[in-house]
């Protein structure tokens, strides 16, 4: 009997170390990777990283300063366009669309949410840069949208889902018209989650790097154009960690631990919200 | 007066009020009570047309407001519920607006913009429904922080501040402590001078202290109304004397 016991225990504390090590193994990447982005990254970390333009290859030194910016152009215009559609649609689906029909785009945003985003790059093309017969900043823009639009929907309908039912009530009961009820009392009492939300929209998509390939395309010069060819980091990093120059994956590295201490920023911008907002309704 | 004629209300094809006809009228509370589930909240949520909201919820019959049909193909649910306020079970102030932006926000997210309307409208609402001294000192802070009885009275004061002709009273009462119910009964009293009051309660005491008229629902059908005080000496319906003695519901 105590035997069996003493055995019992032993198995318990096997098996619960056996977990622990694979706690552990499942954030080792997440350090591993910190650690050598930091190391190899910070080297280039420089003014010049922000502010100049990338060299011809064989010179040293130079920055990235038309990707950063790049970057920053196609991700706004992004934004610009996926944001509104999302909340549009989220808003329409959780306060004015039938079940049956808000069931329906649900499940097309669950499915559109799983399609890789190098098939979206595809849809960019053919929609866009065939129609316009070249790359362009815009096309770039246009394929990241479409891979924002059902997360933000996805989560905004998440976070209008929260709002208690009794709130819509009140306004229907006060005479509030609907489109007022959806505005002022559902998406402001969903406010903080969405924001959140779109935050983390936004940090998804700065990091993608397949679409790029053939909208963006990339530019080794200064462009700001949307409708002409434009560096981003993802596509740059890309293009000149798998070049032979040493100097280009000094850069490289530089870009990445830029891209990575972004979307870490906006984690951890987007956790700040929630908190400040929780706190705000328990005072 | 509020009437209803022959009102009938099915879910999904299920037969939840089965042909109620009743009348309400004017500088009078009247009561609805019933045991659970016989229909007493289906009935109140038909006046103010509440039921639109509900997919599968099928209404037909006849309600009247001083004569005018209010589900006539013409009246406009939003229009009408501003005619016709409603409180509910539970307080369920705004949590994202002020106490101040609770009570105007029938008004201002109807479209009125004027400020000097809006702050009277506030005021004259916050003291009807005697809350005005608890709160004039913290009209911008989160009504969250009322106790729930406060909230209730913030409730009633932001149906008030639309100033309608009706309010609807589904179980104000129900989640709050004796002193808290006898605060919304006194506003109640106070209430009939000028408005429709009726409140559907499942406390018996209520009904008996607080309405001049009862109604008596059983399993979707209306059994015995009139005056509270008949309705509660002489009952002429034996199952009203025995839901309000205690020997069913």
């Amino acid at each position: 009997m105590s035997q069996s016991h003493q055995l019992r225990k032993l198995h318990g504390h096997i098996m619960e170390g056996v977990c622990l090590l694979a706690a552990l193994a499942a954030v080792i990447p997440l350090f591993a990777f910190l650690w050598h982005l930091v190391a190899m990254g910070a080297g280039a970390f420089s003014p010049a990283l922000f502010t100049q333009l990338p060299l011809p290859p064989g010179e040293v030194g130079g920055g990235l300063r038309n990707a950063i910016q790049g970057s920053l152009l196609v991700v706004g215009i992004a934004t610009m366009i996926g944001i509104p559609v999302g909340l549009g649609a989220a808003v329409f689906m959780s306060e004015f669309a039938k079940p049956s029909i808000a069931s329906g785009l649900r499940f097309s945003c669950d499915v559109l949410s799983g399609v890789p985003s190098i098939v979206m790059g595809l849809l960019a093309f053919q929609m866009v840069v065939r129609p316009m017969h070249h790359f362009s900043a815009f096309s770039g823009s246009v394929a990241l949208a479409f891979i924002m639009m059902p997360v933000v929907v996805i989560t905004t309908q998440e976070m209008l889902r929260l709002v208690p039912h009794s709130l819509r009530e009140a306004g229907h009961a006060l005479g509030i018209p609907a489109w007022r009820i959806a505005s002022s009392i559902s998406l402001r009492a969903a406010a903080p989650g969405i924001l959140t939300g779109a935050i983390l929209a936004i940090s998804r998509i700065a990091g993608e790097t397949a679409p790029m390939l053939f909208t963006a395309f990339g530019n080794p010069f200064m462009s700001m154009d949307p409708k002409a060819p434009i560096a981003t980091l993802p596509h740059t990093i890309f293009t000149y960690a798998i070049s032979p120059y040493e100097d280009w994956h000094r850069l490289a590295w530089g870009g990445a631990l830029i891209l990575v201490l972004g979307i870490l920023g906006a984690t951890l911008l987007s956790r700040f919200i929630l908190w400040w907002h929780q706190r705000s309704l328990n005072s | 007066m509020l009437a209803c004629k022959d009102l009938k209300i099915e879910f999904d094809r299920k037969s939840v009020l089965k042909g109620v006809t009743l009348e309400f009228p004017a500088q009078r509370i009247s009561a609805i009570i019933g045991p659970s589930g016989c229909g007493k909240s289906t009935l109140l949520r038909a006046f103010n047309r509440m039921h639109d909201l509900t997919p599968g919820a099928q209404v037909t019959g006849s309600v009247t407001l001083n004569d005018r049909e209010i589900y006539a193909s013409d009246e406009d649910p939003v229009l009408i519920r501003r005619r016709i306020g409603m409180v509910f079970q539970k307080a369920n102030p705004f949590p994202t607006l002020s106490i101040y932006e609770n009570v105007i926000s029938g008004l201002r997210l109807s479209g009125v913009r004027n400020r000097a309307v809006l702050q009277e409208a506030a005021e004259k609402a916050l003291m009807d429904s005697a809350i005005w001294d608890e709160v004039k000192d913290r009209l911008k802070s989160n009504p969250m922080s009322l106790s729930g009885g406060q909230q209730q009275r913030l409730c009633i004061a932001r149906a008030l501040a639309v100033d309608p002709e009706v309010l609807l009273m589904d179980e104000p009462c129900s989640a709050l402590d004796p002193i808290a119910t006898a605060k919304i009964e006194e506003l109640m009293f106070r209430l009939r001078e000028r408005l429709i009051v009726v409140i559907v309660t499942h406390n018996m005491q209520q009904a008996a202290r607080a309405s001049d008229r009862t109604a008596f629902l059983w399993m979707g059908e209306l059994i015995e109304a009139g005056e509270t005080e008949a309705i509660f000496t002489s009952p002429k319906k034996s199952m009203t004397e025995d839901y309000i003695t205690g020997r069913f519901g």
